[in-house]
């Protein structure tokens, strides 16, 4: 975010060492399996660990970007804050009180202090009710009477988030999407909440309307010293509005940083890649492909997520550790931390492992699949491997998932600037044995 | 049809053709419109859109929801099928004309000479055939061959396109694929019979980035290696930057500005192309400025604002004299070389607006 | 290369295992309720063994012979032996001492009448053809009838075949069964039911008109399903992508349109046809065929348990023997049933 932003009490820049001010959200561990039943019985035959394990916390005052492909936990995780839904573990404290647990009416109160924003601007707007209506609808729900009465109040925050008070008494039809996206911000600020939740808050509106809705988030913020959680799956997006970024894979924070520190230093192989794929709207830079680190596949599945660091499958600079150790979120640099054993600019955490590249070469020789086996089998595979028979199969293409590793990727320079000296070059070494499988010569 | 090539060129000059020579581009659309009757009124979807494209080149058409970009790419393949679709202008594919063509002649290109990907795989394939039962079907259409020839062809192209264990996929169904590898099959159903034409309507859109890149990779190798032209239609700069040869951006149906894309991205001409650029977060670098919106919202297509259709949202809308943006269309002009704009401001307004109060923010 | 068939085939083997068991627990859950509603809820509502027991003698409140029913019935035992010797009777047949001699109900028992002194299982065994031969011909009919009409109205959507038909498709919907079979039956008269292994083109000019009187109702109301569920599958993504191969129109709309837009249709299909095969009351009452809806009718107006009993069973075994083939039916159309 902006200039005006950084003249309010920036806490980002107190560092992610935990010494700053009093978090306003504390979440610490926190798990959502969901359960996979079978049969008339309801027997238990699995879990989508949705979300698995994170630890985090929200400083009043800024915003987090939470930033991820679709099936990393990104929207569980923002319904499990907001406990509109119970976690399975872990602990969410807010200003201080757990309600990790807490029942409905206790959490009622807590209500007014989070609120949450949705991505859908059609869906998420009853179309029987006025936009007085609904923006009003908070204030009945928690028994608030604002001084000048309901109506008044509404009218100023129509007014607030850019919508002509007199439009008071029409239905959600006759407006925009981006007008909708505006009544929505309304009646989540209604309240005047501390923290707010917003789940893809301009991913259904168009390019225009998307930086018209992005200012006025920003906006608000300023003028009502607002929290804000954002779940995004654009990075441009996330770049833009967030002080600080936490990026998910498959249920787990790989890395939570500074925007700054981690836009112009990836350390996550991750995260990475995700920048390295984005598009740039700039056509001069078309030739430089070798930029870019193309990741073989898809997510593997949730329901069976790969041992060790989950992104090892994919991971180009996977060793044998990475399939066995789950690394932990370290804080690797001031305000910058990652899980990860073999960082991109920083010091290599497991040096001298064997890289798992070589391991799975001869595998892929003795299997014998396809010559352009990919990650993408994972998903189908773990689905069924509660079938005795899939279990065999399901070794092969999960370990020949290894070699997707671009050659490009030798080379790559982190998105941004030009200092990728260390951790490029670390990876230069194994990927060219590798790029035979690759399906593009 | 074929016959009337050239005197027909003559009409497709009145409107500004980036090519001066006597025949058609590859792929030449002249004057295009689609309206559709309503109980509401004429919706005015595609309104008077011509462009060039060789073969070999992509084309990127950039626009919001309802700016006409998709209903553009139906009208060239041919699929508004509703009796209420009135579709006039010209297509030229190849020195064929496919408007006055009658529908049979435009069913036997489509598929063979143009195909079309979709923007959702899952909703595009149907859901009860096999993924290769439907690429079969797609190359036997076209071609004269038995059942295990197509079956082979269609599993070359499975493997062409990245799919692993080709022969075992041939047999999965849609739901049995993830997201991006039905926008593989969905690019192997394209082009089993070699098309020249390729459409894409959002082809990545519903796509997570990481795979974006994949299938954008796919699409531009496969382009290489075919030599086919592209229609690439998108609502991403990112995208469009990335692929395209040259670009036209859309609004209410009309397009308003057209050239290379380096001269669109660098030298851009209108106020709304302006108004994209500046909406657009860049993820490629750190940004001090707030973002710079178009306000307001997409006109109406049933009711067109009068005028230039964008002036109700544009900055600029008081800048040229006696309220001509009110009051007159403007026509696309030539800029330089193959670079047009459709904006009543003189093209000295225009650059110092860009290169003084636009520019700088980016 | 030869693993991935076997492994689908195993799923589909597995799908229909899973399927016809569960079916077969289902009419055991059917049969129970059943029993238990016949059995249990008279008591509930204040009858005592002894009335029970009289509405099995007739019109001979003789103590001893109520006591007796009472004992060769088992009222007085627990009703889960009850259910058992039901159950028993209808694999192996059952023997109850009545008056002086023995009455045997042979396998498979599903009860006797004591008011007619007749076993029922004949009787049903009687009826079901005349039932079946009803609910099949005029399924027939309503179904080629109800999709092409539907097909053709969709296609041409506001055209005046399509405005014609769905008005008739109002009206015939809209018109009572007991109405329109009468005014057919004032125009054509009436005909006798002639079993079709007699006379099969008697049997079949016996039943035209109840047929076409019952397939007016329900030919209309699957023209309408059939014309709304192609305009939604004419609509989908898939049929523009088929459009977008090339394949000629025809051809979208049979191969990838029609099969999606019947879908539907077979469930609401397999509950229709197994509702009629219960037994088309109004139907078999209007044109005087002595089918199980006769038979149910016959045994509720006479206060005979055991006829509407035995009807009530075949009913429940019809409509779960139709709901299994819906599912088999279902899976084989849509991958996505039998692959997950």
């Amino acid at each position: 975010m902006t200039e005006l932003k950084k003249k309010t009490p920036a806490p980002a820049a107190a560092g992610s060492d935990g010494s700053g001010p009093e978090p306003l959200l504390k979440v610490d561990g926190l798990v959502k399996h969901f359960p996979i039943t079978k049969g008339i019985l309801k027997r238990k035959v699995g879990a989508v660990q949705a979300v698995d394990g994170l630890t985090f916390d929200v400083r009043p005052g800024e915003t987090l970007g939470v930033v991820g492909e679709s099936g990393c936990g990104k929207s569980t995780m923002g319904r499990l804050v907001t406990r509109l839904l119970e976690p399975t573990g872990g602990k969410v404290e807010f200003q201080g009180r757990d309600i990790t647990h807490m029942s409905a009416g206790k959490l009622r109160p807590m209500r007014r202090d989070i609120q949450m924003i949705f991505q859908d601007p059609y869906g998420s707007l009853n179309p029987r009710h006025t936009v007085g209506g609904i923006v009003g609808t908070p204030f009945r729900l928690q028994g608030v009477k604002p001084q000048d009465g309901v109506k008044a109040e509404v009218q100023r925050l129509l007014e607030l988030v850019g919508l002509n008070p007199e439009h008071y008494n029409r239905y959600p039809h006759e407006f925009s999407g981006g007008q909708r996206q505006r009544i929505g911000i309304a009646r989540a600020l209604a309240l005047k909440p501390k923290l707010v939740v917003a789940d893809e808050p301009v991913s259904a509106l168009d390019v225009s309307i998307q930086a018209q809705v992005v200012n006025l988030l920003d906006d608000l913020q300023d003028e009502l010293g607002l929290t804000y959680m954002i779940i995004a799956h654009d990075l441009s997006v996330i770049r833009h509005v967030s002080d600080r970024i936490a990026v998910m894979y498959l249920g787990k924070i790989v890395e939570l940083a500074d925007r700054k520190s981690l836009y112009e230093a990836p350390m996550h192989p991750y995260t990475k890649a995700l920048m390295s794929a984005v598009p740039v709207p700039d056509p001069r830079r078309r030739g430089a492909k070798s930029d870019r680190i193309l990741l073989k596949g898809d997510v593997p599945s949730p329901i069976s997520p790969p041992t060790g660091c989950r992104f090892h499958t994919r991971c180009w600079k996977a060793t044998k550790i990475c399939g066995t150790t789950e690394p932990p979120l370290l804080q690797l640099k001031t305000g910058h931390q990652v899980a990860c054993h073999h960082p991109e600019n920083g010091e290599d955490l497991a040096p001298g492992d064997a890289p798992l590249v070589a391991d799975v070469i001869t595998v892929k020789s003795t299997a014998a699949t396809a010559p352009a086996a990919e990650a993408d089998e994972a998903g189908t595979v773990a689905e069924e491997a509660t079938e005795p028979e899939a279990s065999a199969e399901a070794a092969a293409p999960e370990a020949s998932e290894g070699p997707a590793t671009p050659e490009e990727s030798a080379e790559a320079a982190p998105d941004g600037d030009g200092d990728g000296e260390s951790g490029g070059k670390a990876s230069a070494a194994t990927p060219s044995e590798a790029s035979e499988d690759s399906p593009k010569e | 049809m074929s016959g009337a090539t050239k005197k027909d060129s003559q009409a497709a000059d009145a409107v500004p053709a980036p090519r001066s020579g006597d025949d058609h581009a590859f792929l030449s659309v002249r004057n295009l419109s689609v309206h559709f009757d309503t109980d509401d009124g004429l919706v005015k979807s595609v309104d008077g859109v011509s462009f060039d494209l060789e073969a070999g080149q992509t084309l990127g058409i950039v626009g919001e929801s309802g700016s006409g970009k998709s209903v553009t790419s139906l009208g060239i393949m041919g699929l508004h099928t509703s009796e209420r679709a009135r579709i006039g202008g010209e297509i030229w594919l190849d020195g064929e004309e496919l408007i006055g063509s009658g529908p049979e002649r435009v069913r036997k290109l489509r598929g063979q000479k143009m195909a079309m990907i979709f923007q959702d795989p899952l909703s595009a394939l149907h859901p009860y055939y096999s993924i290769g039962a439907q690429i079969v079907e797609a190359h036997r259409v076209h071609n004269k061959v038995d059942k295990k020839t197509a079956r082979k062809r269609a599993i070359e192209m499975l493997d062409r396109v990245g799919i692993p264990e080709p022969h075992r996929r041939y047999e999965d169904y849609p739901h049995q694929f993830s997201g991006g590898m039905r926008q593989r099959a969905m690019i192997a159903m394209a082009l089993v019979n070699n098309p020249q034409l390729l459409i894409a309507d959002e082809p990545t859109t519903a796509l997570d980035v990481t795979v974006q890149a994949q299938i954008l990779d796919l699409i531009r190798d496969l382009q290489k290696e075919f030599g086919s032209a592209v229609v690439m239609i998108t609502h991403d700069l990112g995208v469009v930057a990335e692929i395209a040869d040259s670009l036209l951006v859309m609004y209410a149906g009309r397009c308003i500005e057209r050239g290379t894309a380096e001269k669109v991205f660098y030298e851009p001409q209108h106020p709304y192309t302006w108004g994209l650029l500046g909406s657009m977060p860049r993820i490629d670098r750190e940004q001090t400025e707030r973002l710079i919106p178009v306000k307001g919202s997409p006109p109406s297509l049933i009711n067109v604002p009068s005028g230039c259709a964008f002036h109700p949202r544009c900055p600029y809308a008081d800048v040229p004299p006696d309220n001509i943006t009110r009051t007159e269309r403007p026509e696309l002009q030539q800029v330089s070389d193959g670079h047009y704009s459709a904006c009543h401001m003189s093209r000295e307004q225009r650059e110092r607006i860009w290169t003084e109060e636009i520019a700088p923010k980016l | 290369m030869t693993r991935p068939p076997a492994r689908r085939r195993t799923a589909v083997a597995a799908y229909i295992i899973r399927r016809v068991f569960a079916a077969v627990l289902l009419l055991l859950v059917v049969s129970a309720v059943t029993f238990a509603i016949f059995f249990l809820v008279p008591r509930l509502g204040g009858q005592t063994l002894d009335s029970m027991a009289a509405q099995y003698v007739g019109k001979s409140p003789d103590p001893d012979v109520i006591a007796a029913v009472k004992k060769n019935l088992g009222l007085d035992q627990p009703l889960y032996l009850q259910y058992w010797h039901f159950i028993k009777g209808i694999v192996v047949g059952a023997e109850y001492q009545f008056g002086p001699d023995p009455v045997t109900c042979n396998a498979p028992c599903f009860g006797y009448s004591f008011k007619t002194h007749t076993e029922i299982w004949p009787q049903l065994v009687d009826r079901i053809p005349v039932t079946l031969s009803l609910a099949v011909g005029a399924a027939v009919i309503w179904v080629i009838s109800g999709v092409a009409i539907g097909v053709v109205s969709a296609l041409k959507r506001g055209s005046f075949f399509d405005r014609i038909s769905m008005g008739v498709a109002l009206a015939g919907v809209s018109l009572p069964m007991f109405f329109t079979g009468l005014v057919v039956l004032a125009l054509f008269g009436n005909g006798e039911y002639v079993p079709f292994t007699d006379d099969p083109v008697a049997w079949a000019s016996s039943l035209v008109l109840p047929w076409c009187t019952l397939a007016l109702l329900y030919s209309a109301l699957y023209a309408r399903l059939t014309r709304a569920g192609m305009l939604e599958t004419m609509g989908e993504d898939y049929i523009r992508t088929a459009r977008a191969k090339g394949l000629k129109e025809r051809k979208v709309v049979v191969k990838h349109g029609l099969r999606s837009a019947l879908t539907p249709l077979v469930t609401i299909f397999g509950m229709d046809f197994a509702l009629l095969l219960g037994g088309a009351v109004i139907t078999e009452r209007v044109f005087s065929f002595q089918g199980l809806g006769a038979f149910a009718i016959q045994g509720v107006t006479t206060a005979d348990l055991p006829k509407v009993m035995g009807v009530t069973l075949v009913a429940a075994f019809f409509i779960v023997i139709c709901n299994l083939l819906v599912d088999l039916v279902y899976a084989a159309i849509d991958p996505r049933v039998r692959l997950s």
